[in-house]
């Protein structure tokens, strides 16, 4: 393979996990809020859906108007994925704070309806061509040697996924909102105690969350793996799911871990291609043993020592960086007294 | 700031939780708020911090009445709570924790946050790193932390709750100078919440004592102990004369034990409690009792000395599997020597070598969880070891750490009779409940669920749940929610036990039930035992002094 190649390849990388990166990024929301959503599969799945249908029938409208382009379809089919994955996030957390159900079983239940629902709804709609987001490279980044062409020849969606990756994380760090929020799903009752209105906080970041899921799944139908097909993308929510823990419940560091999980994926078909005689589901499991070796890793007693023998100066910022804790009260319904 | 209580009552249900209580602070001084568990100081302090509306009654704030919405709106107006459990945020750093909630800015501002937690530690004696995870910090740190975040959002009243409950004997000379400071230098008012009657004779100029929900009145500090006690216990301990019993041979002995928890440590305890005798612990809660009866169930493992039941201390057992992970490490380790030599060999290629290795980890790995499940299974905790040897437990926590909620009065007969059986018995363990039932004048069927069960009755099924015979018997509140009735029928049954040869030990908020129902009584005071007293020769001034925590002969 030459450098081209590799560099095709990555930038290839970054495009496929984008997606991942949205889902991510608003499930980490959500939980750190002390929510856990659990409908991510069923609610990418009916967002994939509905997004890609929606751009489809408004483009076709609009055409009779004399309207034509993709640009409006494609926004309306995101606006409308957005509120779907907004709608059943909050579902999750109404029947957690109103009806004190469980946020477990609530999830689980939904992420399998939300999934027929899709098929069934776009059973006439399968295997056709839609409206897609348009390639936009931006012109003088794209010409930075190997960073502009990984980075900077995608699309709008992907740019924009980017940048509220960035802003999850100072809104998330550097903003009193932001600390708010943590404090609400770490703890709760102290929150109530300085004034801090727990349950409207909750709701809010969910529907964001949510918000951010749906448009993952449209990230897909829309831009990554057009079209739509039954269980399109299954399985993809629960993988986002796995990387939030992975990425500790941080936003920069769950992105990194949906550019890992792209990675390795892509290492696996490489490694399939060197090694013919070898089953490639063998190759398939490769990228959850390391998942699973990581995360044993990051929670053992080697990482303290690790900090341990680490220079002085280094050591504070070291841990800090490989904290992994989920947030205290996640998945706990909160009770004003 | 003038802050004046009239009439404040509070009634959950029947319960009066306050029951008309009225009083004045004055800026400047320190009030003591004394009381048992159960008093209503907490509910008292609860709804002058903001925390629950009272049923009825007025709180005047330099004369104006005010009602308070939450918390968050008391400290708007000067009132702050620092609660014994620090309302903080452990996984935040000192500065995040200090900032939530402190502004409605977009922005967080760490360097002044760090310049303020600074500034104001310093001025204070605190030593506060801003920079570390709250979760790192000692109880006593982290409340000198919302301490000084109280201030900084201009508390004039502060109400500490028993804050010096699992902090260090430093941190609590540094927290008392601050409070004197705080009321001498810039005439704030506090209310000291407490158990401790040194402390509150210490700090205080005034102490108000409650008892049941009622104001059992005001003193002004000094005051001697004794009136405290008797305010706060009722004047009416009487003693009635029991039978002395022979006691026999020891069954349980402590030989200078130290039990150490998170918020307490007991230090070198030394008992011996014989066949047939009852031995009281009283004191104030949270004074240690608990942590001693826990250590001799074998719940909590002492850090230093012994707790010998029968002669033998209470160890577990290992389980005679605990070798398994040591035989898939050896395992794997071989097979990867094994490898590396037959690469090196040139038997081998580089993927054969990587596929016998990944082979070899599988086999480890599963040897290891046959044997992590094989070693939980056949070893045995202390406390399993407590209860085949004769002992039994009554935690205070009823559907807590007693019984078990969502099963029946029949499933926990199951699961209390010492033979376990494979399949069970159904028709001989209702008889079995049956005959409990109507022994311990339980109200409910052998269906009956635990949690439909009244307090006093799921008080009733937990004793009724202990075998016989038993060597010893540790008790928490055995009485607590029983009526006189009921309280002295169990205690009957308790005595045929102790001439069965049980020895008992129990710990009591009642003293009372501690006077009449023992043989000899030990005090606990801030983790520390008294020497042991025998009933018969002490006397109510006594134990008032050793409650206080001061060591009379």
């Amino acid at each position: 393979m030459n450098d081209a190649q590799i560099i095709r390849l990555l930038a290839s990388v970054i495009a496929q996990s984008a997606p991942l990166m949205l889902a991510v990024t608003g499930e980490t929301i959500t939980e750190r809020a002390g929510v856990i959503n659990l409908s991510l599969d069923g609610t990418m799945l009916l967002a994939a859906m509905s997004g890609f249908v929606v751009a489809l029938k408004s483009s076709e409208a609009l055409a009779t108007r004399g309207i034509d382009g993709d640009l409006l379809p494609v926004l309306i089919g995101f606006g409308s994925a957005a509120l779907i994955g907004a709608t059943a996030a909050l579902l999750v957390a109404w029947g957690s704070i109103r009806l004190k159900q469980d946020q477990v079983a609530i999830g689980f239940v939904l992420t399998l309806l939300l999934a027929d629902i899709a098929n069934f709804l776009g059973q006439n709609y399968t295997r056709m061509p839609g409206p897609s987001v348009k390639h936009l490279p931006i012109p003088f980044l794209r010409d930075i040697p190997i960073i502009g062409p990984i980075f900077f020849e995608h699309d709008l969606l992907i740019y924009l996924t980017f940048v509220i990756v960035g802003f999850s994380w100072w809104w998330m760090y550097r903003t009193q909102p932001g600390l708010r929020m943590r404090g609400v799903g770490e703890r709760p009752e102290s929150a109530f105690v300085r004034g801090v209105k727990v349950n409207q906080i909750r709701y809010a970041y969910t529907a964001i969350g949510g918000a951010l899921v749906g448009l993952a799944g449209a990230a897909y139908s829309l831009d990554i793996k057009l079209g739509w097909s039954d269980n399109h993308i299954l399985g993809i929510g629960w993988i986002a799911l796995a990387i939030v823990i992975f990425g500790g419940w941080r936003p920069v560091r769950g992105a990194l871990g949906a550019v890992l999980y792209g990675v390795t994926k892509t290492l696996a078909t490489q490694l399939q291609q060197s090694f013919p005689e070898v089953p490639v589901v063998l190759f398939n499991t490769l990228q959850w043993l390391l998942m699973l070796g990581v995360l044993l890793l990051v929670g053992s007693n080697a990482i303290k020592r690790l900090v341990d023998i680490a220079p002085k100066p280094l050591q504070r910022p070291l841990a800090r960086a490989l904290r992994v804790a989920p947030p205290q009260a996640l998945g706990q319904a909160f009770l004003e007294d | 700031m003038h802050i004046e209580l009239q009439d404040i009552r509070k009634y959950f249900g029947e319960v009066r939780a306050n029951d008309g209580i009225s009083l004045v602070f004055e800026p400047g001084r320190i009030y003591g708020l004394l009381g048992e568990n159960g008093a209503g100081k907490s509910t008292l302090m609860k709804i002058l911090s903001g925390y629950q509306a009272p049923t009825s009654g007025t709180i005047l704030l330099d004369g104006q009445p005010v009602s308070f919405s939450s918390p968050s709106d008391a400290l708007r107006k000067g009132i702050g709570m620092l609660y014994q459990d620090p309302q903080d945020f452990p996984p935040l750093l000192v500065s995040e924790n200090y900032l939530l909630a402190y502004d409605d800015n977009l922005l967080l501002d760490f360097p002044k946050a760090e310049e303020e937690l600074r500034g104001l530690g310093e001025r204070f004696g605190f030593h506060i790193d801003p920079r570390v995870h709250v979760e790192t910090l000692t109880l006593g740190e982290r409340q000198q932390i919302e301490l000084v975040r109280l201030l900084a959002l201009g508390a004039e009243f502060l109400i500490l709750d028993e804050p010096t409950t699992g902090i260090s004997a430093e941190q609590k000379e540094i927290l008392f100078n601050t409070m004197r400071r705080l009321v001498n230098e810039e005439q704030k008012t506090i209310i000291l919440v407490s158990h401790k009657l040194e402390e509150v004779q210490e700090l205080c100029h005034e102490v108000a004592v409650l008892r049941r929900g009622k104001l059992m009145g005001t003193k002004d500090i000094p005051c001697p102990n004794t009136e405290l006690v008797r305010l706060m216990f009722g004047q009416e301990l009487k003693r009635s004369e029991r039978v002395p019993f022979q006691t026999g041979e020891t069954v349980l002995r402590v030989e200078d034990a130290t039990i150490q928890t998170y918020r307490l440590t007991v230090e070198g305890i030394d008992l011996e409690l014989r066949e047939g005798e009852v031995l009281g612990l009283a004191g104030l809660e949270g004074s240690g009792q608990r942590l001693l009866l826990q250590a001799c169930a074998g719940l909590l493992q002492p850090r230093k000395g012994r707790i010998l039941l029968d002669g033998k201390p209470l160890e577990g057992k290992r389980s005679p599997f605990f070798w398994t992970p040591w035989l898939a490490l050896a395992f794997l380790a071989f097979r990867i020597v094994w490898a590396a030599i037959q690469f090196s060999s040139g038997q081998m290629s580089g993927l054969e070598m990587a596929g016998s290795i990944a082979a070899a980890a599988l086999i480890a790995g599963t040897i290891w969880l046959i044997g992590s499940v094989l070693i939980s299974w056949t070893s045995q905790t202390p406390y399993h070891e407590f209860q085949q040897r004769g002992g039994g437990y009554v935690p205070a926590g009823r559907l807590e750490e007693g019984l078990v909620a969502g099963l029946t009065l029949t499933e926990h007969m199951v699961l209390a009779s010492p033979e376990h059986t494979f399949i069970i018995d159904w028709n001989r363990a209702r008889e079995e409940i049956n005959r409990r039932i109507q022994r311990y004048n339980i109200i409910g069927q052998p269906d009956t669920l635990v949690e439909e069960l009244s307090g006093g009755n799921q008080q009733r099924a937990m004793l009724a749940l202990l075998n016989s015979p038993l060597r010893v018997l540790l008790l928490e509140h055995p009485t607590r929610g029983l009526d006189v009735t009921s309280a002295n029928w169990i205690w009957e049954l308790f005595q045929q036990r102790r001439e069965e040869g049980t020895a008992i030990m129990f710990i009591s908020a009642d003293l009372d039930e501690i006077l009449e129902r023992s043989d000899r009584i030990a005090v606990f005071s801030g983790g520390v035992m008294s020497r042991i007293v025998q009933t018969s020769e002490t006397s109510v001034e006594e134990l008032g002094h050793l409650i206080g925590g001061e060591q009379h002969e």
